[in-house]
């Protein structure tokens, strides 16, 4: 079985937000929420600082506490890819996912259910890329098999330095970020 | 931004109990869903079409389902966009669905300035401003209507007022934007760079920006080659004031002070030609002038420009030693936005001029030849020919400015000199915002019969306006084609995807009714836009059905460098590249560039700095509730340093002074490590007044109401605008 994630090239991103947007009309995201961002890394000091940019959404976690913790099962794992979900009719917007998540990720919709990225399955599962992979204007997110030692995303990581997002969490997020 | 976006982000999802639901359309409050009458409700429709939300014209493909615009994207049959869009593209249906659209005509029921309007019928509107222009062409004669437009959107209403009979359009693009530039280049190799740039950014080996922003900056194509660029491992080389987002890219990153960039340029070509690592076969074939050149820059050292640019002596040899160890593939970007000092068109030329000695102009990594399609005009009938000339630049006071000056139709329109000007059209750009002194712009107003402004949203500008027409945005209408100078010859189509939700018009419709009320039908010999579209078409041997189809069709590529078999040519007066430039000589200006030292900032004063963001476009798209999902409002940039010892944070709100006393709207601190402490920096476009911009009205802090004071160029008439100081006030003092 496939194990879907992530491969975000730093040294590409300028951070235009194109991935943030394309979320927004591809999903319908509502007017004040987004499903994904931008995070600007500034260390250091004027005028020899260092930024990191990302484009930051849901890992996708192995072991993700947003789904140990819901109380219904409305959090999941999908059968396909291994994405992490949310079943809408089952979740009672109790916000236990909202805090338990250490990216910040998940946002309780206007409907009143917990929403967050789903990797855009609903075109993957199409053969399509999620939409802000397929809009990036730097071509620096990739998205593929994590299992499959030939996919674009292993190869990535087999050839560049990367690192993940609060490993000490324990979480094993599936987005890694090229530096 | 996206420190602000995420904060929004999560204070947000922490308070959703208080948020309606039912939000699950993308806009509050938007309007019932267009649908287009003749297209299948049901399921999904792709339709080609170019964007509009910039001038850059990407080609996108428009998804409608069920009815219902749901999202664009990047055409790939596109050369432009390569089939990626810009974040402002893909939010562009935000513009279809905007609920602070102009709706109907309005005509003036107040004095000037006073928003308030009466709505009519489009006849009722093209009867007045008939009326009006009858009555100028009678006292004043046809010359005295002028137009600014930006956008392809403007050709037809042009085509309107030169039947009409008067010389004098305008486009804030020259003056206020990238005409230093052109100007710099045009003197130096006898052509410009264009837009889009013929910069060949994916190939460079060494690039250099001097203040560009690109990433910051949304360029497609030049972003994506940019990215490209860096992908590939491309020396980057970035001076700026501001860390900006290229700079992170960068090997080498140039502190420069602000204003100093021709001390370093200088400095560049002193230490490439005191080292001999300039291409000398190609300035022996290609140059005119160099030693004469050469002997004028012998004395701008590094150590000579050290104490000017605060750039050291080594830095500025080591990335000279490197830009010439990647040449011809070294480009220094020309930028776009080069109205900054006043010296602009020779810190231009002084650009022109390096990458000349790196022989990057026709060679691979450096300028392209491009190429466009064949597609004729149309053949309208002739024009009258106006019986007085060009308005904006009298006695050729500003000699080399190949375009009109917009600031010179503004000057004209105060004084009445050289002649009268009593109307103005403005089609899409929002001149309140776009020139400097607001003040001075307001004046030209008041001298008017006849303000007539078209626009999708009322803006400053609209606010102003006698007659304001609501156009159509570009995903509800045709356009004229684009067929542009690019990478490859290439025709693109803009065709409607939705229709427009209330009474906004096309503006080749507006454009065609007005000529016929002022008995200028016969300007007009097509009966509607995809007839005149058809008639272009079929005369470049092209077909429109297929364009509807497609999008756009691609002619055969043509050799772009001399790698490729392209030849290189210079239509200056020597022919050659003008190291030496005696037409600058003769007309009393430096044949070389020469430095002047900008004032400095009062003590406690900031030089205030502009730029852009990747998710708006000028003044344009502040309500687009996508885009301003992205960013709502702007911040101002100030160094950390100095934010710690004024007792300022990062989300305080405070109000900017200018030197002439104008007070900001309050706007934001970002305390940051990535400025200097001489300057602070903000996004243009922001802090709008037009009450009928709801959404946007005042957040953030408008740059252009503090730029009251510009420095004028003397050899093309651009507006330096980086002259202005501002003094860091508490928000309380702003009443």
């Amino acid at each position: 079985m496939a194990r879907f994630g992530m491969v975000i090239d730093t040294v590409r991103c300028v951070g235009c937000m194109d991935c943030v947007v394309a979320c927004k009309t591809e999903n319908s995201v509502p007017e004040g929420f987004n499903r994904d961002w931008i995070a600007y890394d500034v260390t250091g000091k004027y005028p020899t600082p260092h930024m990191e940019i990302r484009s930051e959404r849901c890992n996708h976690c192995d072991a993700p506490p947003c789904v140990s913790c819901c109380p219904t099962g409305a959090s999941h794992v999908h059968d396909v890819g291994g994405v992490v979900l949310v079943d809408a009719d089952k979740c009672i917007g109790c916000k236990g996912c909202v805090a338990s998540c250490p990216y910040g990720a998940r946002f309780i919709h206007p409907d009143g259910y917990a929403d967050k990225c789903t990797f855009c399955i609903h075109r993957v599962e199409q053969g399509l890329l999620p939409a802000c992979v397929s809009v990036c204007p730097t071509r620096c997110m990739h998205f593929g098999d994590l299992d499959d030692p030939n996919s674009e995303v292993s190869t990535l990581l087999a050839s560049r330095n990367h690192h993940v997002l609060q490993p000490d969490a324990g979480t094993k997020p599936r987005i890694f970020y090229l530096t | 931004m996206s420190d602000f976006s995420r904060r929004k982000f999560l204070k947000i999802s922490a308070a959703t109990v208080t948020v309606a639901s039912g939000a699950a359309a993308l806009a509050k409050g938007q309007p019932a869903p267009a649908k287009m009458a003749s297209r299948p409700a049901k399921g999904v429709q792709r339709i080609p079409t170019y964007c509009d939300i910039c001038f850059w014209k990407c080609g996108a493909i428009a998804s409608v389902r069920d009815g219902t615009l749901w999202k664009i994207e990047g055409n790939p049959d596109d050369p432009l966009s390569r089939g990626r869009l810009c974040p402002r593209g893909t939010g562009g249906i935000g513009a279809h669905f905007d609920p602070d659209r102009l709706k109907r005509p309005l005509i003036r029921k107040r004095e000037r300035g006073h928003e308030e309007w009466a709505e009519v019928s489009w006849d009722e509107a093209f009867a007045y401003i008939a009326r009006k222009m009858h009555a100028i062409r009678e006292t004043y004669g046809p010359e005295s209507v002028a137009m600014f437009a930006h956008g392809i959107g403007g050709n037809f209403l042009k085509h309107t007022l030169k039947a009409f009979g008067t010389p004098n359009f305008a486009a804030p693009s020259f003056a206020q934007c990238r005409g230093p530039r052109d100007v710099g280049f045009r003197l130096t190799f006898g052509e410009d760079v264009g837009s889009p740039e013929r910069t060949d950014i994916k190939n460079a080996q060494c690039l250099v920006l001097i203040g560009s922003h690109l990433g910051e900056n949304m360029h497609n194509s030049q972003v994506q080659e940019f990215a490209d660029a860096v992908g590939n491992g491309a020396t980057v080389i970035v001076a700026d004031p501001r860390f900006s987002v290229a700079a992170s890219k960068a090997k080498h990153y140039l502190p420069i002070k602000p204003g100093t960039d021709l001390a370093l340029l200088l400095a560049w070509m002193h230490v490439l030609v005191e080292e001999g690592l300039y291409d000398k076969e190609y300035i022996a074939a290609h140059g005119f002038g160099f030693d004469q050149f050469a002997a004028r820059i012998a004395t701008c050292t590094p150590e000579w420009a050290y104490p000017e640019t605060g750039i050291d002596p080594e830095t500025i040899r080591t990335t000279a030693r490197e830009m010439a160890r990647h040449k011809p593939a070294t480009l220094v970007h020309p930028g776009r936005h080069t109205a900054w000092y006043g010296n602009d068109a020779q810190r231009s030329r002084a650009i022109a001029l390096l990458n000349a000695l790196l022989g990057s102009w026709g060679h691979r990594g450096g300028f392209y030849a491009p190429s466009s399609m064949d597609v004729p005009g149309y053949p309208y009938p002739p024009y009258p020919k106006p019986a007085k000339g060009k308005v904006d630049n009298p006695d050729n006071r500003y000699p080399f400015a190949h375009e009109a000056i917009s600031t010179g139709i503004r000057e004209a329109t105060i004084t009445g000199a050289p002649y009268p000007v009593k109307a103005w059209f403005t089609y899409a750009t929002n001149l309140i915002q776009a020139l400097p002194n607001q003040a001075e712009t307001i004046k030209a107003i008041q001298n008017l019969d006849l303000l007539v402004v078209v626009d999708v949203v009322p803006s400053e500008m609209a606010g102003w306006a006698d007659v304001v027409l609501p156009e159509a945005v570009y995903l509800e209408r045709f356009d004229d084609l684009n067929v542009e100078l690019f990478r490859e010859p290439f025709v693109a189509l803009r065709q409607p995807v939705v229709d427009a939700p209330d009474d906004q018009k096309p503006n080749w419709w507006m454009a065609k009714k007005l000529a016929e009320t002022l008995g200028l039908g016969h300007y007009y010999p097509w009966k509607d836009i995809e007839e005149y579209l058809d008639h272009r078409l079929t005369a470049a041997r092209l077909s429109f059905a297929d364009l509807k189809a497609r999008g756009i069709i691609r002619g055969a590529p043509q050799p772009t460098v001399v790698e490729e078999g392209a030849s290189l040519s210079f239509e200056t007066p020597s022919g050659k590249i003008e190291f030496y430039s005696l037409q600058l000589e003769k007309a009393g200006f430096d044949p070389v560039p020469v430095y002047h030292r900008p004032d400095e900032p009062p003590p406690g004063s900031f030089r205030l700095l502009t730029g852009r963001s990747p998710v708006h476009t000028f003044s344009r798209t502040q309500t687009n509730r996508i885009l301003s999902d992205m960013m709502d409002e702007n911040e101002v940039w100030l160094n950390a340093d100095m934010a710690r010892r004024m007792d300022l944070k990062s989300g305080d709100y405070v109000c900017l002074k200018n030197q002439d006393g104008v007070v900001s709207n309050r706007v934001r601190v970002k305390a940051t490590e990535r400025i200097r402490p001489d300057c602070v920096y903000m996004v243009h476009g922001f802090g709008h007044t037009a009450r009928g911009l709801r959404h946007a009205y005042l957040k953030g802090a408008s740059d252009s109401q503090l730029v009251t004071r510009y420095a004028t160029d003397p050899l093309m008439g651009g507006t330096g605008m980086n002259v202005n100081f501002v003094t860091i006030e508490p928000e309380a003092t702003h009443g």
